[in-house]
């Protein structure tokens, strides 16, 4: 292993700024003569808006402007959009009411946006906020998930009269029904993946720019895709064509799947930057946060699992309720759709399998993808019913897991939901998972628990994820309105040292050096000669972005096909250099020999001769950078076992994390402490999602409860325990680097280890997530 | 934050002179409850007036009666504080748990207790151990001085100036947080002293109340047994998506023996 | 509009602010130091964490004219003549921070919590960090590298 190459422990090159205090978020980016925006947002979860007067709002001190949906409308801004088309069952495309970025008429949530009041200061520009005058008819409000297209629940789309945007199933209906008439045992749950409100510690801030000039536009934002962002800013919204708007996404402190979206406040501050003639700058407060931010999960689901005899899966069969909310996210529609139904095989050789989902509008802030995007709400009830039937049929949970693994030897495996899983060792790592959780100890755990009069259960977790989000003519034909590949440049300067250019985004993964890793173990050329550029459509090719724990498994891949390619330009130019055939010249850690021979070159003498051509193979361009787009061929399969232990107060119904343990296979590892840090702070997230965190709206009022830390619960140091994380690498066999991804198979596979841990320990089938204290004394109470 | 003109006083009358010119005028002690208010928007005062430069209000003293503390005292300082953890250990302890290390660092009693937040943990100690409130002009009896949910007998310009908590035999406080705000859902202060015992709750109610069926059980017989089967009805209690009013209930008879048990 | 005057990382320091200045929108806004940030509005997630003559403040706190003439510290003022202080270096050794936007007021926290409660074990550093949210990291390392820099600091 090269030192800082790929496997090694490097420490992150990002670190120095940020332990400095000399990170560069976009609230750190001030413009010269910069004004401030405040956002008007609806108080009501559904209402009429019968008039809005701003002529206080606009008289009021250092006000500079005050913009409403009309103003938008009258320069022509088009609304949000999805950029994912889901075709019903019945071929019918889904359903995507207009999104306005400011209100045109009729607000459908709390938090939805109203106005815009622009001024000097940002104390003025809320103090002129509250001068807005609206006049709300307020409407029911439609907030369950359930009852979203049930008869007699208010409409929010005047041309949607169901609420239903789709009504999409997958698999066979008819061979699942077959197996459960068959079936020995069927076990049934009604499962609620509960709303999750993301959360990155870094609100949302946009700062538009508008340069007279150049009749160009600067987007200073808080995206995870700023190329993204710009394609859907200038071809839907009609901000500006693309190549006079430049989006830089700069430090980004954290993203979650909620930075992924493309949102009215930076469309606003992007179109009303040239209105005013000034930047103007937005940072969220953590209220508009809770409220605006596109939230995750909320499903409500009834399945069945059909055993054999045996004990083996027979069918298994799925119908979901997914809120939407009041809007189609950007890219809300393939979340319980793609990422949720064709994932529902999880790692087992169930042959038949059916899914319908039925994606609804509520009067809350819009769904999309949330750390997971719909693989761990499939995780959730898939390994929450693989539980309950071991229980139900008296089988030991981890073995039962074990009859039913797709075997080591049938890989290619194609599942009856689409997918073809391409490599994967459940058994080997399940029995890792056992091991270090010490599953053979427990019954001496439990019991010396309940001596102290606390009650202890195990729970495990068996996951499959698909990441990579991959290849693009396959999306395409399920929907998707973009390619899903990356791009990346890697650029020798003439002194040896190298940039590298990526598509895809760090907001906390770490990238400028784990690619710096890859690299500098492809090119021989030393960590710290290395830098990563990310963040800026001005700077290096077009790029997706990053999501869906793709970073390494796509935008890696197109940097190590873009090294290839110098490696092959460098072989010419070292043929020449060294007088020797192309053939002859072998390449090595960053040196080209001539076989047999001790004649060599290396990578930073290559590049110099390519910027200083005097000696040069005729025809050969001069320069020494090459560009490539990685459209990989498949997903990536990361899978693992992960084990969580838990004690409960009986008395207060207080859940203990007391021992969690996780065994995931991401393939290749370029950076061990890097891919743990990914899976500590994912399963932190499950644990969340499993006892602490509800996005909650009022049933009635549809206001937001849970709208601030007061009320929605962030995991905290003392909640969570000390993890124990190890890997096990079967190496992807479709990418370059035989890497899968890390980011989020721990918010994916936690929950259900959590909640089967808390199952067992209560002896109850079922408690909704997050099982509070207050949900757990319940269940006490009533077993 | 609506805007305000913001004032230091130099002693208590000044403090009160300026809170009763302004128009709606409020004191600022540590403000930890205050500015978090005002950044919300949730209030709109003319005028704060910043009682930090007062020394007169600031400092513990510690009696054979018991342990005073002046009312820009921060919690910190009361946790951290020798002599008051040697006098009344379970009140030290109640300042130790009082938000985080940093709201503890800026945090003060009078503060704490002139909000009275239907959460907050002070008013617990006040009542629990019988403490006596002084203002500027007048001693309240603990008993007396929380009237209601965010109400307290002070009345307008009125400014708590130190808080006398007396001795007990035993005491201890026992909470059950919130887990997301971390304040009180249920916190019990139980305590025996010379006068009797006192169990007050805090977080359960819209205000600090004390269970006379309790106090009457334990000054019996002052065991964690002789409560057991206490249950104080649900009625008037808080109800939330946190906990609901028969949990909170629940939650009275659990922390009470906690506290019992920690005496 | 009123003038505060006080020290920041060592250097004298003088601003014009309203009345309703936040001393976190002074270090952000009037003197430049943007390392310290802001990640909530309800005083609970602790990115905004300075050190006030000593002792660990959240700056979104406490208003600019509550501080005249005090001594703040910032996560800019820790490293000296360029050399981390042990806690940051705690923190980059142990993998503490990811997006680091938590990172400036879980450092200065850190910093306190170990001044108050030398040499630190896991139960303690956990419970400590009471008043600081991190999104990233599942707290893991952050708790490792305190009990690190704990030591270094100690030692």
């Amino acid at each position: 292993m090269a030192e800082n190459g790929i496997g090694a422990r490097s420490l992150r090159k990002e670190d120095a700024r940020f332990l400095r205090g000399t990170g560069n978020y976009v609230d750190d980016i001030n413009r010269p003569g910069q004004a401030y925006a405040a956002f008007v947002r609806s108080p009501h979860a559904h209402a009429r808006i019968n008039g809005t007067d701003t002529s206080k709002a606009a008289a009021a001190s250092g006000v500079v402007g005050v913009f409403t949906g009309d103003d938008l409308a009258a320069d022509g801004v088009g609304g949000l959009i999805c950029g994912w088309m889901v075709t019903d069952k019945n071929g019918e495309n889904m359903k995507a009411p207009p999104h306005p970025a400011l209100a045109q008429g009729k607000v459908n949530y709390v938090g939805d946006h109203v106005a815009v009041v622009i001024a000097d200061s940002l104390a003025e520009a809320r103090d002129a906020a509250e001068l807005v005058e609206v006049d709300y008819e307020v409407l029911p409000a439609n907030v369950d998930t359930d009852k979203a297209d049930a008869e007699g629940t208010p409409r929010i789309h005047d041309d949607i009269p169901d609420n239903m945007s789709y009504d999409w199933e997958l698999g066979d209906a008819a061979a699942v029904d077959e197996a459960v008439r068959n079936a020995a045992h069927v076990t049934t749950l009604e499962i609620v993946n509960n709303r999750l409100i993301p959360n990155a510690i870094e609100p949302r801030a946009a700062i538009g720019e508008y340069d007279p000039a150049s009749d160009g536009f600067t987007l200073y934002t808080t995206s995870q895709n700023p190329h993204v962002a710009r394609l859907v800013l200038s071809a839907f919204c009609a901000i500006a064509p693309e190549h006079k708007l430049r989006v830089v996404a700069p430090d980004v402190g954290g993203g979650f799947g909620s930075k992924i979206f493309i949102y009215a406040e930076e469309t606003v501050c992007a179109w009303a930057s040239r209105k005013v003639r000034r930047p103007v700058k937005w940072t969220a407060d953590r209220s508009e946060s809770f409220m605006s931010d596109a939230h995750g999960r909320d499903h409500v689901t009834r399945a069945e699992l059909a055993l054999d005899a045996d004990g083996g899966f027979t069918a298994l069969r799925v119908v979901t309720k997914a809120s939407m909310g009041a809007y189609l996210s950007t890219f809300a529609s393939c979340v319980p759709t793609y990422l949720y139904g064709t994932l529902l095989a999880g790692q087992y050789t169930t042959p038949a399998i059916y899914c319908n989902v039925k994606a609804l509008f509520t009067n809350t802030a819009p769904v999309d993808a949330y750390r997971g995007a719909g693989r761990p709400e499939a995780t959730y009830l898939l390994e929450r019913l693989v539980e309950v039937a071991a229980r139900e049929t008296g089988r030991d949970p981890a073995e039962l897991r074990r009859k039913n693994f797709i075997p080591p030897d049938a890989f290619p495996y194609t599942t009856p939901v689409v997918l073809a899983y391409d490599s994967g060792s459940y058994e080997a790592v399940l029995d890792k998972a056992c091991g270090i959780a010490d599953y053979k100890g427990f019954a001496g755990r439990k019991e010396e628990a309940r001596q102290r009069g606390r009650l202890r259960g195990i729970g495990f977790s068996s996951y499959i994820e698909a990441c990579g989000i991959a290849p693009s003519a396959a999306v395409g034909s399920l929907g998707a309105g973009v390619g899903l590949w990356e791009g990346a440049q890697v650029r020798f300067n003439p002194t040896g040292s190298v940039t590298v250019f990526t598509g895809s985004h760090a907001h906390g993964q770490g990238h400028e050096t784990t690619f710096a890793q890859v690299v500098a173990d492809k090119l021989g050329v030393d960590f710290d000669n290395i830098e990563v550029v990310h963040g800026d459509t001005d700077k290096g090719p077009f790029g997706m972005g990053t999501y869906g724990s793709r970073s390494i498994a796509v935008g890696g891949s197109a940097i190590v096909s873009a090294c290839d390619k110098l490696i092959e330009k460098g072989r010419k130019i070292a043929a020449h250099t060294l007088e020797a055939s192309e053939s002859d010249i072998e390449y090595d850690g960053g040196a080209f020999s001539v076989a047999g021979t001790d004649r060599s070159m290396s990578m930073g003498e290559v590049a110099f001769a390519a910027y200083v051509p005097h000696n040069y193979p005729e025809g050969l361009e001069p320069g020494f950078e090459e560009s490539a787009f990685y459209d990989p061929v498949n997903f990536t399969f990361p899978a693992g076992t992960q084990v969580c232990e838990v004690e409960i107060d009986p008395d207060t119904g207080e859940v203990e994390i007391v021992k969690f343990s996780a065994v995931d296979d991401v393939g290749t590892v370029i950076n061990p402490t890097i891919v743990e840090g990914q899976v500590h702070g994912g399963v932190t997230q499950g644990i969340g999602q499993a006892v602490l965190e509800n996005g909650v709206y009022d049933g009635d009022t549809g206001q937001l409860v849970s709208g601030s830390y007061n009320d929605y619960t962030m995991p905290r140091a003392d909640d969570v325990p000390a993890y124990d994380v190890e890997m096990y690498e079967t190496p992807c066999p479709h990418n370059p680097l035989g890497v899968k991804g890390c980011g989020e198979v721990g918010a994916i596979a936690a929950p259900p280890a959590v909640i089967n841990a808390i199952t067992d320990a209560l002896g109850t089938e079922n408690i909704d997530m997050p099982a509070t204290p207050e949900r757990v004394w319940q269940a006490l109470a009533r077993a | 934050m609506y805007d305000f003109t913001y004032h230091r006083a130099s002693g208590v009358a000044d403090a009160i002179g300026k809170v009763n010119a302004a128009a709606e005028g409020l004191f600022l002690a540590g403000g930890h409850t205050l500015l978090p208010t005002l950044k919300l928007r949730l209030a709109r005062p003319s005028d704060l007036i910043d009682l930090q430069d007062i020394g007169d209000l600031r400092g513990i003293s510690v009696s054979g009666d018991g342990v005073t503390v002046k009312a820009m005292t921060t919690h910190a300082t009361v946790a951290g504080s020798k002599e008051a953890r040697a006098a009344i250990p379970a009140l030290a302890n109640l300042a130790g748990g009082i938000g985080d290390p940093h709201v503890r660092a800026r945090g003060t009693i009078g503060g704490s207790i002139s909000n009275n937040d239907p959460a907050a943990d002070y008013p617990a100690a006040v009542v629990g151990l019988g403490a006596t409130v002084k203002t500027d002009k007048r001693e309240i009896a603990g008993d007396d001085f929380f009237t209601g949910m965010f109400e307290t007998a002070l009345d307008d310009g009125e400014l708590v100036t130190e808080v006398s908590f007396p001795r007990a035999d035993r005491a201890a406080y026992y909470k059950f947080k919130n887990p997301a705000s971390r304040f009180a859902i249920v916190g019990v202060f139980v305590a025996r002293t010379g006068g009797g015992v006192r169990v007050a709750v805090t977080g359960a109610g819209p205000c600090v109340f004390r269970v006379g069926e309790m106090e009457e059980a334990l000054a019996a017989d002052f065991s964690s047994d002789a409560i057991k089967d206490i249950q104080i009805p649900e009625d008037g209690l808080n109800s939330d998506i946190h906990a609901q009013a028969d949990y909170r209930a629940h939650l009275v008879n659990v922390c009470a023996r906690r506290a019992v048990d920690a005496c | 509009m009123p003038t505060v005057s006080l020290t920041v990382n060592g250097k004298a320091a003088s601003a014009e602010v309203e009345n309703r200045t936040l001393l976190v929108q002074l270090l952000r806004e009037k003197l430049g130091l943007t390392g310290t940030h802001v990640g909530c509005d309800t005083s609970q997630c602790g990115a905004c964490v300075v050190h006030i003559d000593g002792d660990a403040v959240k700056s979104c706190t406490v208003l600019a004219l509550q501080i005249e003439g005090a001594n703040v510290t910032t996560i800019e003022g820790l490293a000296t003549d360029g050399e981390l202080h042990p806690m940051q270096e705690a923190f980059r050794d142990n993998h503490a921070l990811q997006c680091g936007f938590c990172t400036p007021g879980m450092v200065m926290a850190a910093i306190d919590l170990v001044n108050k409660n030398p040499n630190p074990d896991e139960r303690t550093v956990r419970r400590e960090l009471e008043g600081n949210l991190c999104r990233c990291t599942g707290y893991h390392n952050i708790v490792k590298a305190i009990i690190a820099g704990g030591q270094v600091m100690g030692g």
